[in-house]
């Protein structure tokens, strides 16, 4: 029978929920790497036994950590992630000239097909791969060095590069979002980059309508469409059918459009999840009830999700990225919140269950499925 | 000369060690020799001390001997005799500096 290992990351460690395919029956384990901030881990889809990753600390800056069996034992590997050349700035808050600093890796993306081979995508933003399992890591500088880099802002959280989607049937296409510089897409393996940012609108820059300056908060394609992508940017949810080059807003009735998360159904794209979140001001649900909404028509047409979740009195956020979903049928989703809840619904978010209560704030989660 | 050095928990247990750390230095005792020797002893600790690309001091990151706290000398600064002499040890801190 099919299993899943749930990888979460949290403010406090990392934690692997294992059950099997009927996903009613968990065994959490963890913390592994007590007390420190695990943005991230995600494992190999060539080799589903190497998981990286990304352990991080203000104190003691960034360890990337790998495991060859699942996640039993790791071994730290390399850390070292320098800028290559020359590293300019970018803009500050007060929109002074700020130099380029590495602060830490937001999300690894390993390659479909070599398990050696993974992206990370660090703070202050840029995107290094490693093609060592991770012992050596060089920076694609173009993207960087892109015209529009030195105008780019921070979000709230930072200068993060936090979302990567290699594009599985156009070779060398690369999809990237950063906080709060927009999208881009490179279509020759990150030699070169574009915004891809047309019918964004954030009244929150001078010209809403601008290049670049976006706070995209993440993006999500369909393995068996990827043209078709799907955005929740800080305000509004998009969609773009043509790889980028226009998105046009599908939020339709959800009651908000904020939030950080959003993702795809495993075997039927035009099926999305967002977690709408009350506001920029607000980082917790509409009147204190979590809900998970649904479109089965690739936006404009939302359903709330409710069964299992709090109704009331629920506070919590649920950061960028922190939905997964499995290839199961019917097909599991995930998501993780700040209050250390992370749940499952098994089939396909018309029911959901709690897998943990009271683990620390999740920053991540990654769903893998075994056979 | 050996220099008993102490490490923060996380790094202990990054570095895979219970108790006090013993590194011996054949060359001038200074805090770079320190951190030199440390990280060639044990790799994983590369980067968290001090940083991997320009070699300044971790932020949150302190170096004390002898009662005194020796971060914002120079990294060429002669470690305290006491320390020289394994009487003292270099203490490397994780500052108390708030958070979650």
């Amino acid at each position: 029978m099919s299993q899943v290992r749930v990888l979460v990351g949290t403010h406090k460690g990392a934690f692997l929920l294992t059950a099997d395919g009927k996903r009613e029956q968990w065994t959490v384990n963890g913390p592994f790497f007590a007390g420190w901030e695990i943005y991230h881990l995600k494992g190999s889809p060539a080799d589903p036994n190497r998981i990286y990753a990304s352990q991080t600390s203000g104190w003691f800056g960034q360890i990337i950590q790998r495991s060859d069996d699942g996640g039993r034992n790791w071994t730290p590997v390399g850390n070292k992630f320098a800028y290559e050349g020359a590293t300019g700035t970018h803009k500050w808050y007060d929109d002074t000239p700020h130099p380029w600093e590495f602060k830490r890796v937001w999300h690894l993306e390993p390659s479909p097909d070599d398990p050696d081979i993974v992206y990370a995508g660090v703070e202050d933003a840029a995107l290094f791969r490693t093609a060592d399992g991770g012992q050596s890591w060089q920076e694609l500088p173009a993207l960087r060095n892109h015209g529009t880099a030195a105008g780019w802002h921070p979000g709230a959280g930072g200068l993060g590069l936090h979302t990567i989607l290699l594009d599985p049937v156009h070779a060398g296409r690369i999809y990237i979002a950063i906080s709060a510089a927009g999208a881009f897409r490179s279509d020759d393996a990150g030699q070169s980059w574009r915004p891809i940012n047309r019918g964004l609108h954030s009244t929150y820059l001078p010209d809403p309508d601008a290049e670049v300056g976006h706070c995209v908060h993440r993006i999500a394609l369909h393995r068996s469409r990827p043209d078709v992508l799907y955005m929740q940017k800080h305000w509004d949810v998009l969609r773009s059918d043509n790889g980028g080059e226009q998105w046009r807003e599908v939020s339709g009735n959800l009651p908000t459009d904020f939030g950080f998360v959003i993702d795809v159904h495993a075997h039927e794209p035009e099926t999305i999840y967002v977690v709408p979140i009350k506001s920029d001001s607000e980082h917790f649900p509409l009147d204190g009830q979590l809900r998970v909404y649904r479109s089965r028509s690739g936006g404009d047409a939302w359903e709330a999700l409710t069964q299992g979740l709090p109704q009331r009195n629920c506070y919590v956020n649920v950061l960028r990225d922190a939905m997964a979903v499995d290839t199961l049928d019917d097909c599991g989703i995930y998501f993780g919140t700040t209050g250390g809840q992370v749940y499952v619904s098994p089939d396909g978010g018309d029911h959901w269950r709690t897998i943990a209560h009271d683990l620390p704030a999740v920053l991540s989660v990654e769903v893998q499925t075994l056979p | 000369m050996t220099i008993q050095v102490i490490l923060p928990a996380h790094l202990r247990t990054l570095a895979g060690v219970s108790g006090d750390v013993g590194l011996a230095l054949t060359g001038p005792a200074t805090i770079a020799a320190v951190l030199d020797a440390l990280e060639a002893r044990y790799p994983v600790l590369r980067g968290t001390v001090r940083d991997q690309v320009t070699g300044q001091r971790r932020p949150f990151v302190r170096f004390y001997a002898c009662e005194e706290d020796l971060s914002l000398e120079p990294a060429e600064t002669p470690l305290p005799d006491a320390v020289i002499a394994g009487q003292e040890p270099f203490w490397i801190v994780g500052a108390i500096a708030g958070g979650t």
